[in-house]
């Protein structure tokens, strides 16, 4: 075991795959000559030269289509966006064409090709670089959407999405990739479609991932055990599409009463498909309505104080976890 | 200013009553005293006065159907008044006192509910309460919920779920019609299965059984109705006895209080009686004060108006020991469950005609066989054992029994 930061551990991924196959090779605003916006793609152009990692003009839609057409062509590229915001400028390429063109060619082109870079809120970037934009993508079949939470998974998952022959989002944060952890030493992949109960607790089920789960859910789980006497399980579906809702429906089963925190807004996120679902499939299990807890319904605010209050944090948790147990 | 109706507590078990009967419809004035409604609780038909003038402005339960305790029932208003208010909860409304004596049994969440929740808490159960009640066949309008608006959630049936896996609780299945119906239980049903299962699965119960010699007791009898203008009965005889016996062991005639146990130096004796619905067991004080005659014409009241559900509720609570008696159909013996919080029930079996050996020689004699049932935590074997053997002693010597 060794422990790196999450920047590292996505490096490795990427190092290690481009060891393993020669057809992958990364491009983006400035990982090269930079070495990444975040220092993700760091020595990796000393090690493998220029023809396999490609610094692109400001031109998301147009190195975005040039990913696409290479991948369609054989190579399986790693398409880095500095942040998830700016895959709106190439939200054409990645919806309409990544995402369908295997269905719309007959099964005669498949596109493996990993769009990855930051989502999320980091602190005061304005309402324009906050965006976490995983229910957009996940909203897309042909499309499947990764957002590890930890350096284990993130290097597990990321190796596993460039072995993948789909197209693949993978949404990482900017606050995260100094976050340290431990991963395992040697080869190992994380399959993706697979969650993980980060711990076990009978009287609440809370879903959260990536950041949100990271930052906020993982110590306010502690506040709350101890505030309100209660035992809190914690999934980490890790994997937004295709999402593993057997193992939150078997956790709701067992604790009658789920919470979804995520950093989206509230109308069509993630969380209100993982609501639908577990309605459905654990109807009478439930002995409280899911409750969610969400970015508030507005434009992120540039001001400290503002965002903070806007973004999920303790109290909304606190709120939500006493509404679902009637502890209010 | 309008009054809320709500249904009050009639009886220490009650959770919910019935609406028998509107003495007033919608828009009809009432005075202060006047009857207002018929309600039937788990043990008896009770009446229930208008403790205000005015017109009734709304009925919300019709007749036949039920409310939990405390549940709006009807609001009773000036004529012109707008109850606009009322139906959307404002806070200037008073409870009715019938209301306010039901208030105890509240739920803290649910005092604090407004008149709207009220109104608006009928029959309202989480998915997992729902499926709970189902699986352990819970009546959830007879459970007060704690969540909002009155919703029953879990934590409300907790103590209500018996510990059994859920496949082992017979699941009602859909019936052939004509091959089977269902049949709704009635309060009194349901306060009997409640109150049974929980004496059953507390209480250890052992049992004690003797035959008597009923020879002297039905001389006795004889002479008595011979001479007197009363017609004495056997259950007369045997409460007499009972109490006589019971006097004797105090240790019988007393209450499991969990840390405690209260033995009393009177008896009240209940007598089962059984109704269409179910039975109730009508009280007869004080038997140790009480002569023979005195214990006739009392019993005979009582269960003349429990037949017609006329007892009042101190008319059939409060018993410090309880006989059933099935002897008049033919039954030889049987045992009775303790009837909670007493310690102890006799159940009397019938009088056989057979042959008896009596010094020494083989005759037609005349014998009866009683059972006593203990709750075991509080009585012992041989004070069960002691107790029927005065017993026996007393009713096969029932001259004693006009001392």
């Amino acid at each position: 075991m060794a422990i790196v930061s999450l920047r590292e551990a996505l490096n490795q991924a990427i190092d290690e795959e481009m060891t393993r196959d020669e057809r992958v090779y990364m491009m983006g605003e400035e990982v090269a000559n930079y070495q990444g916006a975040y220092k993700v793609s760091q020595g990796l152009l000393q090690k493998w030269g220029p023809k396999r990692i490609l610094d692109t003009p400001i031109a998301e839609a147009g190195f975005a289509g040039l990913g696409i057409g290479s991948a369609m062509l054989g190579l399986r590229p790693i398409v880095e966006f500095m942040t998830w915001n700016f895959s709106l400028v190439a939200y054409d390429q990645i919806v309409n064409n990544a995402a369908k063109m295997l269905s719309m060619s007959g099964g005669n082109f498949s596109v493996p090709i990993v769009f990855r870079g930051p989502g999320g809120a980091a602190h005061g970037l304005g309402a324009t670089h906050s965006q976490a934009l995983e229910s957009i993508y996940s909203h897309f079949p042909g499309l499947k959407v990764v957002m590890p939470s930890n350096c284990k998974d993130a290097k597990g998952l990321l190796k596993s999405a460039i072995r993948d022959d789909n197209p693949i989002v993978f949404i990482e944060s900017e606050v995260m990739y100094g976050d340290k952890g431990e991963i395992p030493d040697g080869e190992y992949t994380i399959p993706i479609g697979v969650g993980e109960v980060k711990k076990e607790g009978k009287d609440v089920t809370i879903v959260s991932w990536s950041k949100v789960l990271a930052h906020v859910v993982l110590s306010a789980v502690d506040v709350l055990q101890e505030e309100l006497n209660i035992s809190i399980e914690v999934i980490d579906p890790r994997t937004i599409r295709p999402m593993d809702y057997d193992l939150i429906v078997s956790s709701v089963k067992k604790t009658n009463r789920l919470v979804i925190v995520e950093e989206g807004w509230p109308f069509a996120g993630v969380g209100a498909q993982i609501s639908h679902e577990v309605a459905a499939r654990a109807f009478d299990h439930l002995d409280a309505p899911v409750e969610r807890v969400t970015q508030e319904d507005v434009p992120l605010p540039y001001a400290h104080a503002l965002e903070a209050r806007s973004l999920p944090n303790l109290d909304k948790i606190r709120s939500a976890v006493k509404k679902v147990l009637y502890l209010d | 200013m309008a009054t809320l109706i709500k249904m009050p507590k009639l009886s220490d078990t009650m959770e919910e009553g019935v609406i028998l009967k509107w003495l007033r419809k919608e828009g009809e004035k009432i005075k202060q005293g006047d009857i207002l409604v018929e309600i039937q609780s788990d043990k008896a038909d009770m009446e229930l006065e208008a403790y205000d003038s005015g017109v009734v402005r709304k009925i919300f339960v019709p007749e036949g159907g039920k409310a939990p305790i405390g549940g709006l029932i009807a609001i009773i208003g000036a004529p012109e008044e707008d109850i606009s208010a009322v139906l959307s909860g404002s806070p200037t409304v008073s409870a009715s006192k019938a209301g306010a004596q039901a208030n105890p049994t509240l739920s803290p969440t649910s005092q604090a509910s407004t008149t709207a929740e009220l109104l608006d808490s009928k029959g309202k159960a989480s998915p997992l309460a729902r499926r709970l009640a189902r699986e352990n066949r819970i009546d959830l309008t007879a459970v007060s919920g704690t969540g909002p608006q009155g919703r029953v959630i879990k934590r409300d049936l907790e103590g209500m779920i018996s510990g059994k896996p859920a496949g082992a609780t017979p699941v009602s299945r859909p019936i052939i019609p004509g091959t089977a119906e269902d049949v709704e239980l009635s309060p009194i049903r349901k306060t009997i299965a409640k109150r049974m299962t929980e004496s059953k699965t507390t209480a250890p119960h052992f049992y004690v059984t003797v035959e008597v010699d009923m020879d002297p007791a039905m001389t006795f009898r004889d002479q008595i109705n011979a001479v007197k203008e009363i017609k004495l009965s056997f259950t007369d005889i045997i409460i007499k006895a009972t109490s006589e016996a019971l006097m004797k062991h105090p240790q019988v005639n007393a209450t499991y209080l969990g840390d405690k146990m209260r033995q009393y130096h009177y008896t009240h004796i209940g007598v089962a009686v059984a109704l269409e619905e179910g039975l109730v067991t009508p009280i007869v004080r004080n038997c140790e004060q009480k002569r023979l005659d005195q214990i006739n014409a009392e019993l005979r009241d009582l269960v003349e108006r429990a037949r017609t559900r006329k007892l009042k509720p101190d008319e059939y609570l409060g018993a410090t020991f309880t006989i059933s008696n099935l002897g008049m159909f033919g039954v030889e013996e049987f045992a009775a469950i303790v009837n909670p919080p007493e310690g102890a029930i006799l159940a009397v079996g019938g009088i056989i005609e057979k042959p008896v050996v009596r010094n020494g020689e083989i005759v037609i004699g005349h014998t009866m066989k009683v059972t006593l049932s203990s709750d075991h935590r509080i009585i012992d074997g041989v004070v069960a054992a002691r107790f029927m053997q005065d017993f026996k002693k007393i009713l096969e010597n029932p001259a004693s029994l006009v001392l």
